[in-house]
C-alpha cells in the first residue's frame, strides 16, 4: 500500500474523530447550558407532540426560510436535499452488499449532485448580487461555498469525465470502516475530492456548520408554549 | 408636517426594501444612564476602568446562563433571510440594523474570544477585538432594536435578535454604560411603584376623577377601585392607562366591562404598573424584582385572579415568565388562567352573553388592528396557538361594524413593531422612532387608501404612545390610534339586563 493510501486513511480517521468529538462536545455544551425562561417564537405548539411536528417541518422543509425568502429557500433547499441524495448514493461505498434502498436511489444521487451545484451557485450568487447579503458575508462564508461546490463539482467530474476505479475505491472505503486497509486509487481528481471532504469534516465543529446541531437546540423553536399550564422551573445559576 | 432635522421616509403605495447605506444611523444613540440610575439597579455608575475584561467576563457568564445566546452565536450561516425583515433597517437603510448584522456586532467578538477559528484566523471569519469603537457600536445599535422578534419568525434556526440585544445591553450596563430611559424608569418603579412615578395619593385622586368623568359622561356609577381587599380580580395595567391619551379611554373601557359583568376588581398601589423594563435591559434579576410586586400585591389583597391590561411587553413577561419568576400561583382560582389578559376576560364575557353592544356607536370609524410584537410573537391568548390574533379581532368586531385588516405580511406573526418598543420610547431617539415606524405606517397607508380606514386599534401602551407621537410626522392624525377597550367601552350597553 502506498504512502498516499496511508496518508488518506490516517486523515480520514483524524477528521472523523475531530468531527464527532467536536460536534459531540458542542452538543454537550448546549445540553448543559440552561434555558432559564420560556421563549418560543409564537404562535407555537402547545404540546410536546406539536413541537416535534414544528421541528420536523423546519428540518425537512425549512418552513421559516420559506416564509422569509422564496429564492433563498429554493437554493438552500435544493442544495441540502441534493446533498442528502448524494450522501445516500455514497453509502454504496460503505455497504456490502449494497442495501436495496441505496441501490434504488443511485440515479437520484446523480440528480442530487446537480441540485447541489444549482443551489450552491444560487446561494453564492446572492453573496455577490444582493447588497444586504454581500455586506454580511465574511471570507469564510465564500470559502465554505467554494469548498462544498468543489466537492460537488469534483464528484460530478468523476461521474462524467475522469472516471476512477470505483471497485478499488470501495475496497478502500470498506477497509477504513473495518480496519482492513486497502490501497486508494491515485487519480488526482479523486484525491482532490476526498481531500476536500476531509477539510470539510475538520472545519465542521469550528464553523457555521454548527447550525446542524444548533437548530435542534434553538429554544425559540423547540419549546412548548405552555408557560401558564406548566411551571417552567427556575434555574439556579 | 412637523419641522424636523432628519429625512422622513417617503410612504409609497407598495412596500420597498431599500439599498444599504452604511453608517446612516451611526449618530443615533440614547442618553447614557447617570450614576444614580445605574447604581439603583445594581450596576456600576460609570464606565469601569477594566471594562474590556469585565465585558468579556460578563459575556462568558451570559453564554453559560442562556442556551439561546450560545446556540445563536454559533448557528448563524449568514443566509440573509432576516436582512429585509427589521423595521429599523427598512426605515433607516443602515446595514447594521439588519438583524444578522446587529447580532454580528456581538458574534464577531464572541468568535475572537471564544472560538478556535476566531482566535487563530480572525480575518477569515470576521472576528475582532473588543475595542472602544466596538463598544460604542454596541451602545448605538443595541439601542436601535426594539426586541420585537420579527426576525426570529423568519430565521431558519429561530435565532432571535432580541436575545442578543438583551445580552448586549446587560453587558453594557454591567460595565457602567446603561441606558438612561429604561434604567431611570425601573428606578421609579422601585421607589414609587410605577413607570410614571405617580405616587399612591395622586393615583387615588386620578381614579376618583375618572369616576366623576364617567358619571358626567354617561350617568352611570362606574367604579375604579384601588387597594380593595378581598376583590376577586387584581388588575395590573400600564401606568400610562391612568392618564395618557388614548390609553385612559382603554382603562375606562375595562372598568365599564367589569361594571357591566359584575366583576369585583381592584387596582393596587403597590403594583400600579404592569410594564417591566427589566425585560428590555436583559436583566433577569431586575425583571424578577419588578414582577415580584405583583405577587406581593395579589397576596396582600387576597384576590382570586390576576388580569393584565393592554400592554405588549408586560403581557410577554406576565404570560411567559411570571410562573417561573414569581410563581407558582397556587393561591389563585385554578378555574381561570394565571395571568389572564384583559382581552381574554372580555372575550369570555362576550361569549357568555354578559356584554351587549350598540355597535352603531362606533359607526363613525373604520377600524384596523395593529398586532403588538410581544403579544404576537412572545405570548398567547386563549387556549389555541394564534389565539392572540383571533381574540382582539373578535372583540373589535363585536363592538364595531367596520373592521379591515392590513396587508397579511404586516399583521399577526409578521406584524411590524410600532418603532418605539423595547425601551426606545424616548425623545432622544425620535429619529429612530419615526423612521422605524415607516413599515407600519406604509401598511396603514394602504388600508387608508383602499378602505378609508380612520382608526388603528392597539393593545399596547407603548404602541399607543409611539403612534400618537410619530403619526403626525407622516401627516396622519395622532388620534387615529386608539385602545381596543375604548371601542369596547364606547359601544357597551351599560345598565341593561344581563
Amino acid at each position: 500500500m502506498s504512502f498516499l493510501s496511508y496518508l488518506y486513511a490516517g486523515l480520514f480517521y483524524c477528521a472523523a474523530m475531530v468531527m464527532v468529538v467536536g460536534v459531540g462536545r458542542k452538543v454537550m455544551v448546549y445540553t448543559r447550558i440552561p434555558a432559564p425562561l420560556k421563549i418560543p417564537t409564537t404562535p407555537a405548539p402547545t404540546t410536546r407532540f406539536g413541537v416535534v411536528g414544528r421541528m420536523l417541518r423546519e428540518v425537512v422543509f425549512f418552513e421559516s426560510l420559506f416564509k422569509s425568502s422564496k429564492w433563498t429557500w429554493l437554493f438552500g433547499w435544493a442544495f441540502h436535499f441534493g446533498l442528502l441524495l448524494a450522501l445516500i448514493r455514497h453509502l454504496r461505498y460503505f455497504t456490502e452488499p449494497v442495501w436495496s434502498w441505496v441501490a434504488f436511489l443511485q440515479s437520484a444521487g446523480i440528480y442530487g449532485g446537480y441540485a447541489m451545484v444549482f443551489g450552491l451557485l444560487g446561494l453564492w450568487g446572492r453573496r455577490f448580487f444582493v447588497d444586504r447579503v454581500r455586506y454580511i458575508s465574511a471570507p469564510s462564508d465564500h470559502l465554505m461555498l467554494a469548498l462544498i461546490l468543489a466537492i460537488a463539482g469534483s464528484g460530478l467530474l468523476m461521474k462524467y469525465v475522469w472516471h476512477t476505479d470505483v471497485v478499488a475505491l470501495k475496497a478502500f472505503a470498506l477497509g477504513l470502516l473495518w480496519f482492513n486497509w486497502a490501497p486508494l486509487p491515485s487519480d488526482p481528481i479523486l484525491l482532490i475530492h476526498l481531500g476536500l471532504v476531509i477539510c470539510l469534516m475538520f472545519v465542521f465543529p469550528i464553523s457555521k456548520l454548527l447550525h446542524v446541531p444548533g437548530l435542534f437546540f434553538s429554544p425559540t423553536r423547540n419549546q412548548v408554549d405552555d408557560s401558564r399550564e406548566q411551571r417552567h422551573a427556575p434555574t439556579s445559576v | 408636517m412637523k419641522k424636523v432635522e432628519f429625512d422622513i421616509p417617503v410612504i409609497t403605495n407598495h412596500p420597498i426594501t431599500p439599498s444599504i447605506k452604511e453608517g446612516a444611523m451611526a449618530h443615533v444613540r440614547p442618553f447614557v444612564a447617570k450614576q444614580g440610575h445605574q447604581e439603583a439597579l445594581g450596576f456600576p455608575g460609570e464606565l469601569v476602568d477594566d471594562w474590556h475584561d469585565k465585558a468579556i467576563e460578563k459575556m462568558r457568564e451570559l453564554l453559560g446562563k442562556y442556551r439561546s445566546l450560545q446556540v445563536f452565536m454559533d448557528s448563524c450561516v449568514k443566509c440573509g433571510a432576516c436582512t429585509d425583515k427589521c423595521h429599523y433597517f427598512l426605515g433607516t437603510s443602515d446595514p447594521k440594523n439588519m438583524p444578522v448584522a446587529r447580532q454580528d456586532l456581538m458574534r464577531k467578538v464572541y468568535r475572537r474570544y471564544f472560538t478556535f477559528a476566531g482566535k487563530y484566523f480572525p480575518k477569515l471569519v470576521g472576528a475582532v477585538d473588543l475595542t472602544k469603537e466596538v463598544l460604542e457600536d454596541w451602545y448605538s445599535y443595541y439601542h436601535q432594536c426594539s426586541e420585537c422578534r420579527r426576525c426570529s419568525v423568519y430565521c431558519p434556526y429561530g435565532i432571535d435578535t432580541a436575545e442578543v440585544t438583551m445580552a448586549g445591553r446587560e453587558i453594557l450596563a454591567s460595565v457602567g454604560v446603561g441606558q438612561k430611559y429604561s434604567n431611570e424608569i425601573i428606578g421609579k418603579v422601585y421607589k414609587i411603584g410605577n413607570n410614571l412615578g405617580l405616587p399612591e395619593k395622586a393615583l387615588a385622586n386620578t381614579l376618583e376623577d375618572l369616576e366623576e368623568e364617567v358619571k358626567d359622561d354617561i350617568d352611570v356609577d362606574v367604579r375604579f377601585p384601588l387597594d380593595v381587599k378581598g376583590a376577586d380580580v387584581l388588575l395590573v395595567t400600564p401606568s400610562a392607562d391612568f392618564f395618557a391619551e388614548p390609553h385612559v379611554d382603554g382603562l375606562i373601557g375595562y372598568a365599564k366591562v367589569f361594571h357591566q359583568a359584575g366583576v369585583s376588581w381592584t387596582l393596587s398601589s403597590h403594583a400600579s404598573e404592569a410594564a417591566n423594563f427589566g425585560l428590555f435591559i436583559g436583566s433577569q434579576d431586575n425583571m424578577q424584582k419588578v414582577a415580584m410586586r405583583v405577587r406581593e400585591a395579589a397576596l396582600e389583597l387576597g384576590v382570586k385572579r390576576i388580569i393584565v391590561g393592554e400592554c405588549g411587553h408586560a403581557w410577554r413577561v406576565a404570560y411567559s415568565y411570571w410562573n417561573t419568576l414569581i410563581g407558582p400561583f397556587d393561591f389563585l382560582d385554578p378555574k381561570y388562567p394565571v395571568p389572564q389578559h384583559i382581552c381574554e376576560s372580555t372575550y369570555d364575557l362576550i361569549q357568555q352573553g354578559a356584554l351587549k353592544f350598540n355597535k352603531e356607536e362606533n359607526d363613525d370609524k373604520i377600524v384596523t388592528f395593529h398586532d403588538s410584537c410581544n403579544v404576537s410573537r412572545a405570548s398567547r391568548m386563549g387556549n389555541m396557538p394564534g389565539g392572540q390574533f383571533v381574540i382582539p379581532r373578535e372583540i373589535i368586531k363585536a363592538a364595531c361594524n367596520h373592521f379591515v385588516d392590513m396587508r397579511e405580511d404586516t399583521i399577526k406573526e409578521g406584524t411590524f413593531c410600532c418603532g418605539g418598543g423595547g425601551g426606545l420610547l424616548t425623545d432622544d431617539l425620535v429619529e429612530l422612532r419615526v423612521k422605524g415606524a415607516s413599515p407600519r405606517v406604509q401598511a396603514l397607508h394602504e388600508v387608508i387608501e383602499q378602505h378609508g380606514v380612520t382608526h388603528m386599534a392597539a393593545i399596547c401602551a407603548i404602541c399607543k404612545s409611539q403612534f400618537t407621537k410619530v403619526l403626525p410626522y407622516y401627516d396622519m392624525q395622532m388620534d387615529m390610534i386608539i385602545s381596543v377597550h375604548q371601542l369596547v367601552g364606547d359601544a357597551l350597553e351599560l345598565g341593561v339586563e344581563r
